[in-house]
């Protein structure tokens, strides 16, 4: 935390947007029991009614909704391909057009307001909520499983679920190929998803003076009806996607750190070994939230990082070292080289990568974006455009390709040069310990990933219920302490009855249903972000020129 | 006896604090100490201000019209924090630390959302602050 918490944070020239709105003038007190809630009526209400519903029909109805779960997925992700990759092709282009353009220089909070954080804090923060349990759910198994697709004999045919036709019994491409996919899903796109969403957030609050939730965006486009039903359907899918893009991670998580329990200790990895962990995570991410965004999830981030280091320098120097190195720079080839095929969204023949990863992927990033984004939003104030882009876009890129490089390139070197197969047979939640297995002191490290995935999930959980909380709040910060544990609560809860009924597929077609609407909505915050980024110049301009004169 | 008064102020629900400020001001006239305002902003925009210099502002003004409503030297400080929902009670004993403050008054039971926050504020004050923190039931 830097020192300026004490003084008044100076704001210089911002163009404050003229309304009329009051912050919280549609929020409802209500006394229940021993507690004060300050909630914004109809988004609270209408989101908190949904999800109570939506878990008990699903725990009600559990045998019978996993197909129907599964064919939603399916049917959402293969019909819908080429809009899921069309609008993360425009997020990448409009991020990398804000960095070099002149509305770079405007900065988040006024022309004067200084960061609140310290670098390392604020990419501790943004790196655990962005990707964390990903990362370890996807390092080893990602690159491993590309890799496997594109060396087989049947790599190109229709079955086949490999990227761009694979190259069939070449065993130099296809690891190529299998790192350039795994990149492409975790490095520019998913980062410029978030970028977009935080930096609207964050210009419409710091510098145009509303309040910090989804509908404030569309001021530019809506004006005054945002404050109406238009707003609260915009915030109540904002809540929804991020409820349900979080329930997805945290089953995620919960099925990893089972299955390394069950590997390491031999404890049994079943349903209710993974409620047990969620509702562990959740007491756990409970403690976080309460303790506030310093003590609790600001500290749990930073502890979540030096883990992270420990584990990534562990594989880096036990695996093989400068093979891994070189690759570094081998991958980012890699990944520019195939950018172009693997981002276009139409003619294609890999059905199934694109519409089973890719697709997947490009969703269940918007589906989470409105938390990751609204988190980042509320820790950057006083970064530049330019600024912000670079640490929230193509800093972290960078740092998901070496993350990649380490794990899946030591996996793949496992599998060619020592013929380890038991790394290729293992199942996805497993694959990041099987590949320690072959590393020196695989229980510790082993153990640290355990914790680490654990940890990763505390971090989720707990900046989404501040996220949640805030929205349902109307924008209001300092809303009480019960309505956190509240969103917390249920974030372990609509995991835990999406397990029940219907596993990871029912999480997963949650998470893509959100997806999809929320991207319509993204592309519109796109026009809104550089409305609100001339608008914000012009004043600046014209502060300049009377100052000078 | 004292030299210098806080009074932690949520402006959001000055009306409900008449009681704290009014024994604020007689203590203050008592001993001749001037009162400093304190009031504590996210740097989001809320339903008091939309940004913190606005808030400072808000803030200011308050303190200048309980001078003169009350005849009592004010002054007003505003500090920022991230989470104000949480760290306001440490964030107001740093102010007592960085002002030279030797009494607080506060208040404990603003009616409505802030109530129980208010209330374990002053509890924390009064538990941690090496000054006496004089807490007023409404």
């Amino acid at each position: 935390m830097s020192d300026d918490q004490s003084a008044l944070i100076p704001d210089g020239e911002a163009d404050v947007i003229d309304t009329e709105y009051e912050i919280g003038q549609d929020n409802i007190q209500p006394q229940i029991g021993p507690f004060g809630l300050d909630i914004h009526n109809p988004v609270f209400l209408i989101s908190g009614l949904a999800i109570v519903a939506f878990v008990l029909v699903t725990l009600a109805f559990q045998n019978s909704l996993g197909p129907a779960f599964s064919d939603l997925r399916n049917w959402l992700t293969g019909t819908l391909d080429w809009f899921f990759l069309s609008a993360a092709n425009v997020f990448v282009v409009l991020c990398l057009v804000l960095v070099v353009s002149p509305l770079g220089k405007v900065r988040l909070g006024g022309t004067e307001a200084e960061p609140e954080y310290s670098y390392s804090g604020w990419f501790a923060m943004l790196f655990a909520a962005g990707m964390g349990i990903g990362l370890m759910f996807y390092g080893v198994s990602e690159p491993i499983t590309h890799y496997g697709t594109s060396v087989a004999a049947n790599a190109g045919s229709p079955e086949s679920w490999a990227p761009l036709g694979g190259a069939p019994g070449n065993i130099a491409e296809a690891g190529k190929l299998g790192m350039a996919a795994t990149i492409f899903h975790w490095g520019l796109h998913p980062w410029a998803i978030y970028a977009i969403v935080a930096l609207a957030l964050a210009l419409f609050a710091y510098n145009k003076g509303l309040p910090l939730t989804m509908r404030s965006v569309f001021y530019p486009i809506f004006g005054e009806r945002v404050w109406g039903w238009t707003g609260h359907v915009i915030d109540i899918l904002a809540v929804l996607a991020t409820l349900f893009g979080l329930a997805t991670s945290l089953g995620f998580g919960a099925s990893q750190a089972a299955a390394g329990l069950h590997f390491l200790f031999g404890l049994p990895d079943n349903t209710t070994m993974q409620v047990v962990l969620i509702i562990i995570i959740t007491g756990m991410a409970l403690t976080s939230v309460v303790a506030g965004l310093d003590a609790g999830v600001k500290r749990l981030s930073e502890i979540n990082m030096v883990l992270a280091a420990l584990l990534l320098l562990f594989v880096l120097f036990t695996g093989p070292t400068m093979a891994l190195l070189r690759g570094f720079f081998d991958n980012l080839i890699a990944y520019a080289e195939y950018l172009p095929a693997l981002s276009n969204p139409i003619g294609r023949a890999d059905d199934n990568f694109r519409q089973g990863w890719t697709a997947f992927y490009w969703a269940w990033w918007i589906s989470w974006s409105p938390f990751v984004g609204m988190f980042i939003a509320r820790v950057s104030r006083g970064r530049t455009v330019r600024e912000f882009i670079t640490c929230v876009l193509l800093i972290p890129s960078l740092v998901s390709v070496f993350w990649m490089t380490v794990f899946g390139g030591t996996a793949i070197h496992e599998v060619v040069n020592q013929g380890y197969q038991a790394v290729t047979d293992a199942d996805l939640p497993l694959k990041l310990f099987v590949m320690l297995e072959q590393l020196p002191l695989h229980q510790i490290s082993s153990f640290i990933g355990i914790i680490l995935v654990i940890v990763f999930f505390v971090t989720s959980s707990d900046s989404g219920s501040l996220v949640i909380d805030t929205i349902t709040a109307g924008g209001k910060v300092e809303a009480p302490t019960p309505q956190r544990v509240f969103w917390a609560s249920f974030e372990g809860l609509v995991a835990i009855a999406l397990l029940l009924g219907g596993g990871l597929t029912a999480l997963q077609a949650m998470a893509v249903s959100t997806g999809f609407p929320f991207t319509i909505v993204l592309l519109l915050a796109c026009y809104s972000i550089v409305q609100g980024l001339r608008s914000e110049r012009q004043v600046v301009k014209e502060a300049e020129a009377q100052a000078a004169e | 006896m004292y030299s210098k008064i806080m009074v932690p102020v949520d402006l959001a629900h000055a009306d409900k604090l008449e009681k704290a400020l009014r024994v604020a001001a007689d203590l203050s006239r008592h001993y001749e100490a001037p009162i400093l305002y304190v009031g504590i902003s996210s740097s989001l925009p809320g339903p008091v201000a939309r940004t913190p210099e606005d808030f400072a502002k808000k803030l200011k003004a308050f303190a200048q019209a309980q001078a003169g409503e009350r005849g009592i030297e004010a002054e007003a400080r505003t500090y920022t924090s991230h989470d104000p929902a949480r760290d306001l009670d440490t964030t107001l004993a740093r102010a007592i630390k960085e002002n030279g403050v030797d009494l607080v008054v506060m208040a404990t039971h603003a009616p409505g959302a802030p109530e129980y926050l208010f209330a374990s504020n002053a509890g924390y004050l009064a538990q941690h602050a090496p000054v006496s923190v004089f807490v007023i039931r409404d």
